[in-house]
């Protein structure tokens, strides 16, 4: 790594406790000064860039290999877009990831109805495990929502 | 191909698929043998981790049979039966030239503090998983580890994360001959590193957890205390006064960002995302470790922060060492210690599930249904 200071193995005292042992990654790492190289290490080539893949701000570029499977689309494509565009130290990153997530949840149930699929919540949801192994936790899920759902139609009534 | 198919949380199915392809010259296309479902693999079904698309497929833990390889590969062949580590890692870069195989810089275009993890959300690279038929196995000459004839494919499986991780938990917490080990979480990879701390030294490893059924399971399989925190009126004291009011030498979070027993905790950061996950066991372990102990943290957390006692880690003169496991670092040792018969990972291994299924079995994971510890999927 270039320093800059070139002559800084002439301040007084430098390297005068370095003290190899104390190293508190080890033995997880195996300290062999590449650190030192940066990213100047022998690549492997690049995978085409064939998809639209967001890439992190903290990098100079993409990576030789990345993942393809699921490529930004929709209006949580959008977000997802907006959220690259800010580094991962910040909120403006994560929150909007977020919310492209949720978002994403109606897309997906969207493209299922457009694709002439109607999605089995209960099967996707594995409720027949829970209902053959926690009877009693669906019964009060059901119950609770049931008083919810009857709360909430009781108000609407109410107000009208 | 059928693989698993992520719809939102808490919700999965199983999809036909494209055949995955070679896209780059150190490609392999593997087709998967068994396939594990992770504790880490709950946080993506919850939701919990920003960037998991609709669509995607999980799974980060999977052995399988070489199908085909990319042109630049020299190792492995068609027909090899591989295990394959969680982690891509490219094996050049600065980090994986080191043994942070964890840590590589070339696997994850859209993150830079992880590196790419099969199955585990655009956050970690965004490669499809192993829940599937067949899967594309990037740098195929680094990772994937030729299984021994002798070697149990139930064993197999868990060498690529449970045991691995469980093991440099244990590593990381630096134990010393005669310590006390303190494990927070009974989950697989808990159990695993309370069962690992033997191997270091230590004289008493304690395991919490607020499930009776897998302390129980822990204590006879880590041979270790187990204790039930919804039984304490605060686990810190517990903790304290079980070592002497000294604190223990090692804790280690086997949790993360899923854990109970805090209602700020998990109010904050389950409920309503304001941080990364709820940090209670975390949190336990900061305060229950000794004066110059370490805190060794598996447990996975997503960006951007949690809230901690971070005075106290300065106050106390606390250690802090973290990573994503290297399985491939490991393996020669967790080869010999699985071979030679003193781990029995399969032990942990409680339902076997076919992939038809997969809701079903995410669904008793998740539940922690019919004492189920770990789930295997079979294709």
């Amino acid at each position: 790594m270039k320093s800059i200071n070139k002559n800084y193995k002439n301040i007084p005292g430098w390297g005068l406790d370095i003290d190899p042992e104390n190293e508190p990654t080890y033995p997880i790492k195996n300290y062999t000064g590449d650190d030192h190289n940066r990213i100047n290490y022998e690549r492997s080539p690049q995978q085409p860039l064939t998809i639209e893949i967001l890439l992190s701000t903290e990098r100079p570029g993409p990576t030789a290999v990345f993942g393809t499977s699921v490529p930004p689309s929709g209006l949580s494509g959008a977000i997802r877009r907006y959220a690259f565009k800010h580094s991962e130290d910040r909120y403006r990153h994560w929150i909007p990831l977020i919310l492209a997530d949720r978002i994403n949840v109606f897309e997906g149930l969207i493209d299922d109805i457009k694709n002439g699929h109607l999605p089995n919540l209960i099967k996707e949801r594995g409720l027949a495990v829970e209902w053959k192994h926690n009877r009693a936790a669906v019964l009060k899920k059901a119950v609770f929502a049931a008083l919810v759902g009857a709360a909430l139609w009781a108000s609407c009534k109410k107000r009208k | 191909m059928l693989a698993m198919n992520y719809r939102g949380p808490y919700r999965v199915r199983l999809v036909e698929k494209p055949m995955p392809k070679i896209l780059h010259p150190e490609d392999a296309i593997v087709r998967v043998t068994r396939s594990c479902i992770c504790g880490s693999d709950l946080h993506l079904y919850h939701g919990m981790v920003p960037d998991t698309r609709v669509g995607s497929t999980f799974g980060h833990e999977f052995t399988g049979i070489v199908e085909s390889v990319g042109p630049w590969l020299q190792k492995l062949k068609v027909g090899d039966q591989v295990l394959v580590p969680f982690n891509v890692a490219c094996g050049k870069c600065s980090f994986c030239k080191q043994g942070l195989y964890g840590n590589c810089h070339e696997s994850n275009s859209m993150a830079t503090a992880v590196g790419g993890i099969f199955g585990y959300s655009h956050t970690a690279g965004g490669y499809d998983g192993g829940q599937a038929e067949y899967v594309r196995v990037p740098y195929a000459d680094v990772g994937p580890t030729l299984i021994p004839p002798e070697m149990d494919p139930d064993d197999a499986v868990l060498l690529t994360d449970v045991v691995p991780t469980g093991y440099q938990a244990a590593e990381m917490g630096g134990i010393k001959e005669g310590d006390t080990v303190v494990v927070f979480g009974a989950g697989p990879i808990g159990i695993m590193a309370a069962r690992c701390a033997w191997f270091f030294g230590a004289a008493r490893v304690i395991i919490i957890d607020h499930i009776d059924y897998r302390l129980e399971f822990a204590k006879n399989y880590a041979k270790c205390e187990a204790y039930n925190f919804k039984e304490m009126a605060d686990p810190v004291i517990f903790l304290k006064k079980a070592t002497d009011w000294y604190g223990a030498d090692v804790c280690i979070d086997c949790v993360g960002c899923e854990a109970e027993g805090n209602t700020l905790q998990t109010f904050s950061g389950r409920i309503a995302l304001m941080q990364a996950g709820a940090a209670t066991a975390l949190q336990w372990a900061i305060n229950s470790v000794k004066k110059g102990g370490i805190v060794s943290i598996v447990g996975v957390y997503g960006p951007p922060f949690n809230l901690l006692a971070i005075g106290n880690v300065v106050n106390k003169g606390i250690t802090i060492r973290a990573n994503q496991s290297a399985p491939k670092r490991l393996m020669p040792k967790l080869f010999d210690h699985v071979l030679s018969g003193r781990l029995d990972p399969k032990g942990l291994i409680t339902h076997r599930v076919p992939l038809k299924d997969v809701s079903d079995a995410y669904r008793l994971f998740s539940s922690k249904l019919d004492n189920c510890i770990k789930t295997v999927l079979i294709p």
